[in-house]
């Protein structure tokens, strides 16, 4: 018999890294929250790769500290090796990643959770999710209890229908051995959910002490640690080493042999697999003629000997995952504790979303993460960040909170699914955003913080500390157009070394700073009037704001053009083919997609800029009816 | 305000006045640098409705003399700052006028987009604003043909190929900045100038040919320069086939420049006949001679006639002094009348012809020399050639954006400025083609390198 458990507000479906942010943001932000997961003992999760951050993903991670969330905080806690990635390519790519162990990332999240206020966490799955009057009303559990609420974000990851494939065997799983989340697919294509099939995979774990680890390339993090929470105050130390191994042509002879085994290639998967991340069969294949693949080879946790190898994602039977990887120097010996895998699962289009997550047939049920279409943890954190805090700010009757594009990867991230929707898993890149030199990681706080205050994420403390290093910033940009550098023979020997001009004449070190062979490292020697204690953090936004000034200009100037647009708001109940003059493709994109504003819209492909004009024009016309 | 708009509100073909119109931020500082008054005002310092009598210039050069007229928002047209400028209408004049409009800022209008701005702006009312609707429909309609039409041609295989090259170079940059830990080849920036200077020399070679592409479209721009009473307006009548100018033996008669259209061998030429070079007397011919000199700066082509028969003064040659950009014929006339020796250094034409209006045959052979010398018989019909304006300014634009990358390189800039002015150069490209940037260099980051882990 049916019975009514809890009424709550907000019913968040998973607690992978999409659910975890979504329940703290709704919770924090004052809603009575229910976070429901299948498992207690999979919270925050890493089923595949034991780490966080990465090119435009540590930019990603950033940016949900800047906002008041928890990711950023939690991997500083739990992290075991740190890089920045890209030194000497530029700040826009400079990228922070860190190794993570895995189980006690979980055992931390989960803490957080359960000491959160107005946060409940609980074992349950959820297979249904009731609708009255257009609007969510509640969901059911397996056990049949029903659960008022006013809103459900699913953060269901890869749980759906999911399937595992391992050579030519396949069988109902979620990742790392769960069960998959069987039945709410049913429910949702009731609800007219666009469901469809999406596929990924991840390499085998490995015992270190079957690893000869002389054999291999050592990689170690960075000597000196840059945390990813702008709040941090932790002491960060590297605890363990990576290492680097290369396939060989024996590994992929074995591999090209044994193709017929792989599932992929004899056509039982139909669900479409991330371009970002191909399997090692795939990399063979499609680059025949690459003679060797990079691994890498990483330790899970401090309290485990399991190893991650990084770069062999595969579906082929196992008996081939251990041959092939025994080709590999340094792994002659190996023994495989999880075999690698590929899993299938049910995903969302997420054209049939806001920029808010919020689904727009169905008031109040949002989505985030995997289900939406993308990739890894750091995209879906993101997500469920947003829509955490947007479900909240509904109920609480406060308007909607978008991030557009030249704010930050994450307003990037969901302008991209919701305008342009996705065909393949959507990993982030920084290559996907036009305002890669304004979006740096070592911004976000400039970017971000100020929303994230006013929202009601970060605390009064946190905004001040972020107020007064803004301060020094100003005042140290003014300060050295005030310092003069005379020259002298030392300092032009520096510069020749350097590569630079030499200095004829006394310059204001304002403007020597703008070169790009120089730094504050140089040219603090020649400044007396250098304030000893000035932050490395304000020194390097001082050096990138003027030494990349004319691009940053010339991108701000692009900002500037497309929120003339973005700033032009149309009305979401509008029926497209009954506005004259959009050509036919025009009205069924703009119909499908419903833009919110003139700047979607001209995002959307096959939208061109004429429709644009005609809609321009037209939005005229109705502010004068 | 909007960014700055400039196009010809008037039709543009052969006519006698021809309107510029620029409307948006900053028109009237973009005007300001290309009209200069000829009373010492800029147009800044202009009120609203006011007009100046001035000259088109491109840096010290005068293209044009006309009249701009000022008019600030909101009164005006499109309600925004607005300047018309009116010049003569000639097509190499308004196309230069143009084309430095565009270089000053303004970028070219869409179809019905100044009268678009004012019924934004509140200057026109509803019905007015559906007749608006049409119009952008209409031309909207009309441009996609129109690029359905080039998509076949040899412009947009030779775009695309070039917008392939630079994305080539891009994609493996940005997948080397996107994937650190791949084992990819490391981007290399001699090798990348290379690359980029090739790219530089092909989009060099299409803007050339949009000069060629011109001389089709437009004809080549013939003027016959010389001596008073060498027989210029025989040569012309004759190429022609009819009395254009009039002919006497009273030095001077042609004052004002006569404008003939032939064709020779299915390509056109545009010829023009100038009065006579040399100091004139009356203030009519003054001003002849003063436009004489305009043309000769836009001519594709000279035809400097001599009269062979006589002797030849030093101060016939002060003439070519204009010339030296453009192919030059030196017509050698009224053979007939006997050759006289002179010490001529024939060696800065390009083909000397003897002519005689007696020997018709003589004329052909002329002919013949104008067709080779413009080069256009021997063009390979398939040969990528820029048509428009709007072409012609993107890959402009790609080249500008590709200096940038080089110089950006060349000064040590990180790589993550670098590709901004790469990603700008095939934005630009893409423009024509219609594609979105960032779609296009993932695609071609997954498609081209094996990244991921």
């Amino acid at each position: 018999m049916e019975y009514i458990l809890e009424s709550m507000e907000v019913a968040v479906l998973g607690a992978g890294h999409a659910g975890v942010e979504a329940a703290l943001a709704s919770a924090r932000l004052g809603c009575k929250t229910i976070l429901l997961t299948m498992s207690l003992d999979q919270i925050a999760n890493m089923p595949c790769n034991p780490s966080i951050g990465g090119t435009a993903k540590g930019h990603l991670v950033r940016e949900i500290d800047a906002l008041g969330g928890e990711m950023g905080k939690a991997a500083d806690a739990n992290m075991l090796q740190s890089r920045i990635l890209n030194r000497g390519k530029g700040p826009a790519v400079h990228s922070l990643r860190a190794q993570i162990d895995r189980s006690s990332y979980h055992t931390y999240m989960k803490n957080v959770l359960e000491k959160q206020d107005n946060l409940y966490v609980k074992q349950d799955e959820i297979v249904e999710i009731r609708v009255s009057g257009g609007c969510v009303d509640s969901v059911v559990t397996k056990l049949g209890a029903v659960i008022k609420t006013k809103a459900v974000i699913i953060c269901c990851g890869t749980y759906l229908e999911g399937k595992i494939f391992v050579g030519q065997s396949s069988y109902y799983g979620g990742p790392d051995g769960s069960p998959s989340a069987r039945g709410l697919s049913d429910c949702l294509k009731k609800l007219e959910l666009p469901l469809r099939r999406f596929k990924t995979g991840t390499p085998a774990r490995v015992n270190r002490r079957s690893i000869d680890f002389d054999k291999l390339e050592v990689q170690n993090g960075d000597e000196v640690i840059t945390p990813f929470s702008f709040s941090n105050k932790l002491q960060l130390e590297n605890k363990i080493q990576c290492f680097v191994a290369y396939t060989n042509s024996k590994t992929h002879e074995v591999i090209r042999n044994n193709l017929f085994r792989s599932p992929l290639y004899s056509g039982v998967i139909e669900g479409v697999g991330p371009r970002y991340c191909p399997s090692i069969e795939d990399k063979i294949v499609r680059f025949a003629d690459k003679p060797r693949h990079q691994l890498f080879i990483e330790p899970v946790g401090l309290e485990t000997q399991e190893i991650y190898l990084q770069g062999m994602s595969s579906s082929l039977p196992e008996d081939v995952q251990i041959a092939f990887l025994r080709t590999i120097e340094g792994l002659e010996n190996v023994e495989i504790m999880r075999n690698a895998y590929a899993i299938e699962y049910d995903c969302c289009d997420p054209v049939f979303l806001y920029p808010t997550l919020e689904y727009k047939k169905i008031s109040g049920l949002y989505g985030a993460g995997q289900f939406n279409g993308t990739s890894g943890y750091e995209e879906a954190a993101a997500q469920g960040l947003i829509a955490g805090i947007n479900a909240a700010r509904k109920i609480c009757g406060k308007s909607e909170f978008i991030l557009d594009r030249a704010s930050s990867y994450i307003g990037t991230l969901i302008d991209d699914l919701v305008t342009k929707g996705c065909t393949d898993p959507y990993r982030m890149m920084t290559a996907r955003s036009e305002y890669r030199l304004l979006l740096r990681q070592d911004n976000a706080d400039e970017r971000l913080t100020p929303l994230g205050y006013e929202v009601g994420l970060i605390s009064k403390e946190q905004y001040d500390m972020f107020l007064e290093k803004q301060k020094k910033i100003k005042q140290e940009k003014g300060r050295i157009f005030n310092v003069t550098i005379r020259p002298s023979k030392e300092l032009n020997e520096e510069f020749i070394v350097r590569g630079t001009s030499e200095l004829k004449q006394a310059q204001k070190m304002g403007e020597l700073i703008k070169r790009p062979q120089l730094s504050y490292s140089v040219l603090e020697k020649y400044d007396e009037s250098m304030p000893a204690d000035l932050p490395l953090e304000v020194k390097e936004q001082v050096e990138i704001s003027l030494k990349y000034e004319g691009y940053i200009k010339k991108q701000q100037q692009k900002v500037d053009a497309m929120r003339k647009l973005e700033i032009k708001k149309l009305p979401i109940d509008v029926d497209y083919s009954c506005v004259d003059g959009l050509r036919l493709e025009a009205r069924e994109k703009l119909n499908k997609v419903k833009p919110l504003n003139l700047g979607q819209a001209s995002r959307i492909s096959g939208v061109n800029p004429a429709d644009i004009a005609v809609l321009n024009i037209w939005l005229k016309q109705r502010g004068a009816l | 305000m909007e960014e700055c708009i400039a196009a010809v509100a008037t039709p543009i073909a052969q006519s006698g006045i021809c309107v510029i119109r620029l409307s948006g931020e900053g028109a009237i500082e973009i005007a300001s640098k290309v009209f200069v008054p000829v009373k010492n005002q800029s147009l800044l310092e202009m009120e609203g409705y006011r007009a100046a009598y001035g000259h088109i210039v491109d840096g010290d050069e005068v293209i044009d003399d006309g009249v701009a007229l000022v008019f600030r928002a909101p009164n005006s047209y499109t309600g925004e700052d607005v300047v018309e400028v009116s010049c003569h209408g000639g097509l190499a004049i308004i196309e230069r006028s143009l084309e430095l409009f565009y270089r000053s800022g303004a970028r070219p209008a869409q179809a019905g987009e100044f009268t678009k701005r004012a019924f934004l702006n509140d200057k026109m009312t509803l019905t007015q604003a559906e007749a608006v609707m049409d119009v952008i429909n209409a031309q909207s309609f009309l441009s996609l043909k129109a690029a359905n039409a080039a998509k076949r041609g040899a412009l947009y295989r030779k775009i695309n190929e070039i917008c392939e090259d630079i994305t080539k170079i891009d994609g493996h940059i940005q997948a080397w900045l996107d994937y650190p830990d791949e084992d990819l080849d490391l981007v290399d920036s001699d090798d990348v100038k290379k690359n980029l200077y090739k790219v530089k020399d092909d989009l060099e070679n299409l803007l050339s040919n949009y000069k060629l592409g011109n001389l089709i479209k437009n004809g080549v721009k013939t003027v016959i320069v010389g001596r008073p009473n060498v027989g210029k307006s025989t040569i012309m009548n004759f190429l022609s086939g009819e009395e254009k100018s009039i002919v006497t033996n009273i030095s001077g008669t042609t004052r004002d420049i006569v404008e003939n259209v032939i064709t020779i061998d299915g390509l056109m030429f545009v010829l023009f006949d100038t009065a006579g070079i040399r100091l004139a007397e009356d203030v009519v011919e003054k001003i002849g001679v003063e436009r004489a000199k305009a043309k000769i700066k836009e001519a594709d082509l000279i035809l400097f006639v001599i009269d062979g028969s006589e002797k030849i003064s030093k101060d016939e040659f002060e003439v070519l002094k204009y010339c030296e950009h453009v192919p030059k014929i030196c017509v050698l006339n009224k053979v007939d009348l006997g050759l006289v020796e002179n010490s001529i250094n024939f060696d800065q034409f390009d083909c000397v012809v003897e002519t005689s209006s007696k020997n018709p045959q003589t004329m052909e052979s002329l002919k013949q020399n104008m067709i080779s010398l413009t080069q256009l018989n021997s063009l390979d019909s398939d040969a990528p050639l820029l048509f428009n304006e709007r072409q012609k300014l993107a890959v402009q634009k790609a080249l500008d954006e590709l200096k940038n990358a080089i110089s950006a390189i060349e000064s040590g800039f990180t790589w993550d400025a670098v590709v901004i002015s790469i990603d700008a150069a095939i934005d630009s490209l893409l423009e024509l083609t219609g594609e979105n940037l960032s779609e296009h260099i993932v695609n071609e980051v997954f498609s081209k390198f094996c990244v991921g882990k």
